[in-house]
């Protein structure tokens, strides 16, 4: 097993940051933190990269505890703190050289791993890292946690605040990474990413709230949910949330997730309830479930 | 290069086709570098416009100069009936603003940032404690008035100063990604009071990387590189790139140009 | 739009209005801007007030008696008995002047000419030379006067008792500093001050600034250990500052005329010495500061009065209330000034300064070692 996290909390100030988290990341596991800001994600990631200190419960990295054997883990792992800390003022290549100098090894010995991912950002390899722009310097950001061949990789909120493109992209490129064999623990406030990890915690206010395959979770979620969809949107989510026999009414994207509460719930009840409010082209379907329609229900 | 359409269905019958903000040919030059190629395009009262584009896309660039407080280059924009150019502190004043990076002092409470918001605005002490106590009872913050506000949590921040933005009922409000990193469920009470506002007839300038949330649009613009190579419905783009998702006409989009 | 209905002047007043109570907020808030706003300035008057001063107290002086007569011995003791003078040492010959000097325990020589009481009787006139340490040179005038005043204080005294006119004559001699010139109190006074500030700042700024951009997030998380990074930023700064002491002291040289007179690789090895405890100074500021600005804060407004006056080069130290001489101890400057002078001026060699040296020395292991030790090796 790569990490190991047993019954680990952490207060700041009587504040909860996080309270009896466990969870394990197996050997070569894409392993997804997800959850908003305020989760408590960044206090996981610096207690198991040894930055902080628990309050209470253990975890190891690669083997070794975080609290005894800091040092043998802060010699291997690789990390990636949130807004991608780089210097600003060096170039990408004297980035990459510094990190790599660092790690006592060469940008030349381990090159095929960051090849991939340095081509896009190779063009520019003298500018500063401070006059990139975002999705480059997340680029960067990972060669340089790459550069040494770490056999745990953690990214702190790598995609926050990328365009939707970036992301895409950064997602593949760590596909690609965890066929090399390297364990990526990954957090992120974007619902859509999850689906791209072998496994997920789902994590809310401190606490873990679901863990398993993004797959087993959708799977195993009972409820139904529906796609409806009017003209006007603005008044169809009232008259929806006025329904008697609602559970829960939200918006996603262009159609409105519906659940209702009875198991024998029938949509043309629904159908009828809206047309007598004076909703013109009237959409109800089953819905696709989605990691975001899980998480607002836990 | 992709379709423009330039009118607007309007969301009731009372609401007219009226140009709030105008835009033409706006540009933006950084020594010989152009960020925003001449850009054009309207948006009508009461719509909700989302501005969408990827980072480094001219974006941010553009929403400065329709916020008044960058000069354009060359080009000219007209916002809530001011000149962005020679009435920028016109402008300045009929708008409401909210960004993510900033929103209220963390060290100030809730009431002392409504009531220096206020003061700003210009409104009077009798309008400022109305306001206070509307949005208290609005966002139910009665429990935590005089706290700090860097001590709420992240979605209640976003949510008070998309108020705050609008204490002197400004025309037009500019969002910028108002919603990044929010929980799911704050994120869709924030479109909730956003397409409130509409209804009311104010108009939502908005940028934002969830795509989901272009969904909710009345039109959507994408800028790549510098120029608007979309402006649109949600639902008219779609179909035009034959896809099913905003999230992947952004991306034939941004691929396209690459 | 909602706008309030009134003139137009109330709303640009009450919009200003709003905005200075909001900063007084921050202000208040802030319990870092208070206390600089207050507490630093209460500290710092507090300090001024006792260290400020030109009159001089206890200051060490030796006597050289070439008569050892009555007269002498009544003028002596009163010397002995004024608040202003320490007597240190009676010396028996001229030659010891010189070696009492550079021992630096004392800032001038009382010599009285032989024959001193015959000579008032029969010439009307005797002499005493006061021979100052002018490497102060403020002092050395004041020891001047101060002798003179007592002298004539004792004359006075003498009139009413026997009605001659006698003359006792101070001539004053300047060593080391025969022109009196101020700068040569000057440039190693400001060298030192300037060295200080700059190295502590810089180093601080630098460690801090990595603590603020989180970076230095990523280099906890990495094989190197703590010394390393400390060491690693304060070497830079060494050659810096070098070549910036380098620049003072040639200007001091080829400029204002300033004499080298000891040995230039015992200035210089005295110099790294006090750059390197100033910059480890700097790491110990970085390890309670969170952010560039508390670090810059810090080192120059919490570090340079208590340097500039504590260090002795513009404000005698001697004369100070004893608290603030025995806190004087703890400023590496202080020592600095005493050597660098001793080295430039007076052209001693090791075997008189090797005490200040050690001082230097224990001071920066001292600060180096609880660096170290402060150093988070994690983010709490």
């Amino acid at each position: 097993m790569s990490i190991e996290v047993q019954n680990i909390s952490k207060s700041y100030n009587k504040i909860k940051a996080v309270e009896n988290i466990t969870f394990n990341v197996n050997d070569g596991e894409l392993f997804g933190l997800i959850g908003p800001d305020g989760a408590g994600k960044t206090t996981i990631f610096r207690i198991l990269t040894t930055l902080l200190l628990a309050n209470e419960g253990s975890a190891t990295v690669a083997g070794y505890d975080v609290v005894k054997e800091y040092k043998a883990i802060r010699n291997s792992v690789g990390y990636m703190p949130g807004k991608f800390s780089l210097y600003q003022d060096l170039t990408v290549e004297e980035n990459l050289e510094f990190f790599a100098t660092i790690f006592g090894t060469t940008i030349e010995e381990n090159y095929d791993l960051i090849k991939d991912i340095y081509i896009q950002i190779e063009p520019f390899k003298t500018r500063r890292a401070g006059a990139l722009s975002g999705g480059m310097k997340q680029k960067l950001a990972l060669c340089c946690a790459l550069i040494h061949k770490p056999k745990v990789l953690f990214l702190d909120e790598p995609t926050t605040g990328v365009d939707p493109v970036s992301r895409k992209e950064f997602w593949i490129m760590l596909k690609r990474l965890q066929k090399k064999g390297i364990t990526i623990l990954v957090s992120t406030p974007y619902m859509d990413e999850a689906s791209l990890c072998d496994r997920i915690a789902l994590i809310q206010k401190g606490k873990i709230l679901k863990i398993d395959s993004p797959e087993n979770i959708i799977n195993n979620y009972e409820k139904v949910i529906y796609d409806v969809q009017a003209n006007n949107t603005h008044g169809l989510i009232r008259d929806l949330k006025n329904y008697l026999s609602q559970y829960s009414v939200y918006a996603f994207g262009e159609f409105i997730h519906y659940i209702d509460k009875n198991a024998d719930f029938n949509p043309n009840d629904l159908h009828d309830y809206l047309k007598n409010k004076n909703h013109t082209d009237i959409v109800i379907k089953p819905a696709i479930i989605t990691i975001e329609d899980v998480f607002m229900d836990l | 290069m992709a379709k423009k359409r330039d009118c607007f269905v309007p969301r009731n019958d009372n609401m007219e086709q009226e140009k709030i903000i105008t835009v033409q040919n706006l540009t933006k030059k950084f020594g010989s570098f152009t960020a925003v190629k001449g850009i054009s395009f309207d948006v009508y009262k009461g719509e909700i416009f989302g501005f969408l584009g990827a980072n480094g896309a001219g974006k941010t660039t553009a929403m400065k100069m329709l916020i008044g407080i960058s000069n354009p280059t060359s080009g000219e924009a007209n916002v809530a009936g001011f000149d962005v150019h020679s009435q920028a502190e016109m402008v300045k004043k009929s708008i409401g603003y909210m960004s993510q990076k900033f929103s209220m002092y963390d060290d100030l409470t809730i009431k002392e940032n409504i009531t220096f918001f206020g003061g700003i605005y210009g409104l009077s002490r009798i309008q400022i404690k109305q306001k206070i106590t509307q949005l208290v009872d609005e966002l139910e913050l009665q429990d935590v008035v005089n706290n700090l506000v860097g001590s709420l949590p992240l979605g209640w921040k976003q949510k008070l100063s998309f108020s705050v933005a609008l204490l002197h009922e400004p025309k037009i409000v500019f969002l910028d990604e108002p919603t990044g990193g929010v929980d799911p469920i704050t994120r869709r009470q924030f479109w909730e009071m956003i397409y409130t506002q509409a209804y009311k007839g104010t108009t939502i300038f908005v940028t934002t990387h969830y795509m989901d949330e272009a969904e909710y649009c009345d039109r959507v613009s994408i800028m790549v590189d510098g120029a608007i190579e979309a402006l649109d419905s949600p639902k008219n783009l779609k179909e035009q790139f034959k896809v099913d998702s905003m999230n992947d006409v952004f991306l034939k989009l941004a691929r396209n140009v690459e | 739009m909602l706008r309030a209905s009134q003139p137009i002047a109330i709303t640009k007043m009450k919009r200003f209005i709003g905005f200075v109570k909001k900063e007084f907020y921050h202000i208040f808030r802030d319990k870092r801007s208070l206390f600089i706003l207050f507490g630093m300035p209460i500290a710092q008057i507090l300090l001024f007030g006792f260290a400020i001063t030109n009159e001089i107290n206890n200051v060490n002086i030796a006597i050289l008696d070439k008569s050892n007569d009555a007269e002498t011995q009544k003028i002596i003791h009163k010397i002995k008995s004024s608040p202003y003078f320490n007597i240190e040492n009676q010396i028996d010959k001229e030659s010891d002047i010189e070696s009492e000097f550079k021992k630096g325990k004392i800032k001038a020589v009382l010599i009285f000419e032989p024959n001193f009481s015959k000579n008032l009787e029969t010439k009307k006139v005797a002499i005493i030379q006061a021979i100052t340490d002018a490497t102060e040179p403020n002092v050395a005038n004041t020891i001047a006067n101060y002798t003179s005043a007592i002298i004539q204080n004792y004359q006075a005294q003498k009139k009413q008792s026997k009605s001659n006119q006698v003359k006792v004559e101070v001539q004053t001699r300047m060593f080391y500093n025969p022109e009196l010139k101020s700068v040569f109190n000057f440039v190693p006074g400001v060298m030192t001050v300037i060295l200080m500030l700059v190295s502590a700042m810089m180093t601080s700024i630098s460690i801090t600034r990595e603590k603020e951009l989180g970076t230095m997030e990523i280099l906890l998380v990495s094989p190197l250990k703590s010394f390393q990074v400390i060491i690693g930023k304060v070497f830079p700064y060494i050659f810096l500052s070098i070549i910036n002491a380098i620049v003072i002291l040639t200007l001091g040289y080829f400029v204002f005329k300033m004499p080298i007179n000891g040995n230039l690789f015992l200035l210089a090895f005295e110099s790294i010495l006090f750059i390197i405890s100033a910059l480890s100074l700097g790491i110990l500021i970085s390890t309670v500061s969170n952010s560039q600005q508390t670090a810059m804060m810090l080192s120059l407004m919490g570090l340079m009065l208590p340097v500039i006056i504590l260090s002795g080069f513009i404000f005698p130290i001697d004369s100070m209330p004893l608290p603030m001489q025995v806190i004087s101890n703890i400023i590496p400057a202080k020592w600095f000034i005493i050597i660098v002078k001793a080295i430039m001026l007076k052209g001693v060699g090791i075997q008189y300064i090797w005490k200040e040296t050690l001082v230097l020395i224990g001071m920066t292991t001292i600060f180096i070692a609880v660096s170290i030790k402060k150093y988070k090796i994690r983010l709490e």
